[in-house]
């Protein structure tokens, strides 16, 4: 069992005939994840994948022909909020955006549709999910991961590679993996992932890993807190991050005395949460 | 990106925003001639992208244009927090009756702009809201409605403006609205906006800083950016798509994903390091790339040791070894090296680095540990 994905996910992916949406969706294929349909405005009619996905002129069209219920983002920054309003418009109710780089002023202005409309979009500039063995969006290498009993959420992507690949040298496994993105404004946070683990019966016990920049970590200690019952486990990254420069994730600075790994450890802490030294010492911390 | 006082003032203008009169001086003489063309009594204000300009002194009132020049002369011989200042700011001086504050910004955590005005205008922002929070009015803005009027009269009552300025007020609220959607802003600032003896308002300062990733759609903008405040590696590390900044300590790093440079940062401080940098390479690490951060990181006289920590994951572990000899052959390196290779074909990875004479490591405690003691020339 699983969070978000499973091997019902009718998968849709915009922008497959680019060179990371066709590479990606390979890899997904290839890992079983029932791809149904893809979208590049004007390739409607061809088909893609030594023929196995069709590819439509919209998402609309694509979605009521093939019946998807998911959709994954591959397009470039400046068309990718396009991208994700047609989704939403098209009925789509679960997007996952992998792209980096969009403008946090087109992404305030996304969320606050998506609220309105009910839309769940996880990212963007995220590695996207990993239901092992039954379904993966978006890039988390397939092999890493077993599936078990562990939920994983991470604001990273290779950070998060690493603690998986960890896991499975000790044969622990995953229900899901959900990389929720390092943008400062986002579509799924901390807390809608912690509370639907909290209420997945399969997952038993949870990681998160986090970084500098905002005050998302502090709100989940909150509602680790008040709201759950299962264990977790947690990394945070960025402790020697100098303030006021970015790292790398445009959502990872210290601005104004906010964002500081030592605030999110101790929230941490005081929430009963193990926080682990270093990537390599989460597996340990596991019950 | 942050824009000079001027750039921001006079693009606040192009939106109805009322300025004071002035224009920008490279040398003392045109200062001069500057204030002449505004009849004596300017202010010269050095334009610098730090805070705590006027305590450092690049802040002064002349009385006269000889002033002006003396002034001018002083200014831009000055360095302000290591920054040299280049340009001056000439003015016209104001007479001032109160001094507001009005910002706008993103809320992060309420996923909304938010705009802000307080009564104590012409201090720190941040100051008045750690010691007296009730001073600042904050209001939401719904980024797909907008600011809306009712809005603006909620922040003038909120900071007990005379309703003589209502109007004026709700104009420069607007204009700084459009200005921060325009721009792709993440601040958008008039501190001080004030009221003159004169009962007329007019932004005396201001402060923009723009979101790098929106830059593709305001080339004149991009233009503007200020090289002094970044260091010269980090400019190069642009160009080439990289992720670096610069740190003070002695093991320059390079990584794949900003997670676990992070990471490999920290860890290298938890074992008793010092990290020279933060370096994310990004996702293929291809030769082309990492020979550029090789050269980038060897830049830094105080780096002794690279650690490079490489998760294969879409990118195998053979293609980053391959990119990484390579770069090895364009790129002479005569310090210790520490590679770490691990995921998706790491075994082929670490084979193909075998001959490189770098020390190798299979767990992110080792790498760090090894790194460590290479600084201190012990045995790795």
């Amino acid at each position: 069992m699983s969070i978000l994905v499973n091997k019902n996910t009718r998968l849709l992916v915009q922008g497959i005939t680019g060179n990371e949406g066709l590479f990606h969706s390979k890899q997904m294929l290839d890992y079983g994840t029932n791809i149904v349909a893809g979208v590049t405005p004007g390739k409607g009619g061809e088909w893609v994948l030594d023929g196995k996905v069709p590819v439509f002129d919209s998402v609309r069209i694509a979605a009521d022909a093939r019946g998807a219920n998911a959709s994954v983002i591959f397009v470039p920054a400046r068309f990718s909020p396009d991208a994700i309003f047609e989704a939403a418009d098209a009925g789509i109710q679960l997007i996952v955006c992998i792209t980096e780089g969009i403008p946090v002023q087109d992404m305030m202005r996304v969320r606050n549709y998506l609220d309105q409309k009910g839309v769940r979009l996880v990212g963007p500039n995220c590695p996207g999910l990993l239901t092992p063995g039954e379904s993966k969006v978006g890039i988390i290498p397939g092999d890493i991961a077993n599936a078990g009993n562990v939920g994983v959420v991470s604001r990273s992507g290779t950070l998060t590679y690493e603690v998986l690949y960890a896991l499975k040298q000790v044969d622990i496994g995953v229900t899901t993996c959900v990389g929720i993105g390092g943008d400062p404004i986002n579509g799924t946070n901390f807390i809608d992932v912690l509370g639907m683990f909290e209420a997945d019966p399969y997952t038993e016990q949870i990681i998160l890993i986090g970084e500098i920049g905002g005050t998302d970590e502090e709100k989940a200690a909150e509602f680790i807190a008040s709201q759950m019952t299962k264990p977790v486990v947690s990394f945070i990254a960025g402790q020697t991050a100098p303030p006021g420069k970015r790292m790398g994730h445009a959502g990872a600075i210290v601005e104004g005395g906010e964002g500081l790994a030592a605030d999110k450890i101790n929230a941490m802490q005081r929430a009963g949460v193990r926080v682990a030294k270093h990537p390599e010492e989460i597996a340990e911390l596991l019950k | 990106m942050k824009l000079q006082e001027y750039q921001s003032k006079q693009y606040f203008a192009k939106f109805g925003i009322p300025i004071p009169k002035g224009r920008v001086a490279v040398t003392a003489a045109s200062a001069k001639q500057i204030a002449e063309e505004l009849g004596g009594r300017v202010v010269i204000k050095s334009q610098v992208l730090v805070g705590g300009r006027g305590k450092a002194g690049g802040i002064r009132l002349a009385k006269s244009p000889k002033e002006a020049e003396d002034l001018a002369t002083q200014i831009l011989s000055m360095e302000i927090k290591g920054l040299p200042v280049r340009k001056v700011l000439v003015d016209e001086a104001a007479n001032i009756e109160t001094e507001i504050y009005l910002g706008i910004t993103n809320d992060r955590a309420a996923r909304k702009p938010v705009i802000i005005a307080s009564a104590a205008g012409g201090v720190d922002i941040e100051e008045v809201a750690r010691l007296t929070p009730e001073k600042i009015i904050r209001v939401h803005i719904d980024p797909l409605l907008g600011l809306r009027d009712y809005q603006a009269r909620d922040l003038a009552a909120g900071i007990d403006l005379p309703r003589t300025h209502w109007r004026a007020f709700n104009q420069i609220a607007h204009g700084l609205w459009e200005s921060y959607k325009a721009s792709d802003a993440t601040l958008a600032e008039i501190n001080p906006l004030v009221i003159t003896t004169d009962e007329r308002l007019l932004a005396l300062d201001g402060k923009m800083v723009l979101d790098d990733n929106a830059l593709f759609r305001h080339p004149n903008l991009a233009e503007m950016r200020d090289r002094d405040v970044e260091a010269d590696a980090e400019t190069e590390a642009r160009k080439y798509g990289l992720s670096y900044i610069q740190l003070d300590g002695d093991i320059g790093c390079m990584v794949n994903g900003a997670g676990l440079a992070m990471a490999t940062m920290d860890i290298i401080k938890l074992f008793g390091g010092e990290p020279a940098n933060f370096l994310d390479i990004g996702g293929g690490a291809s030769a082309e790339k990492v020979a550029a951060a090789l050269r980038i990181i060897l830049k830094d006289p105080k780096v002794k040791v690279v650690l490079f920590n490489i998760f294969g994951g879409i990118t195998r572990g053979d293609e980053v070894a391959r990119g990484i000899l390579t770069a090895l052959e364009e790129v002479k390196v005569e310090i210790p090296m520490v590679t770490r290779l691990v995921g998706t074909n790491a075994e082929e990875g670490r084979q193909i680095l075998a001959d490189a004479d770098m020390i190798t490591a299979d767990t992110l405690v080792s790498a760090a540990q090894k790194a460590v003691a290479a600084v201190e020339g012990g045995p790795a």
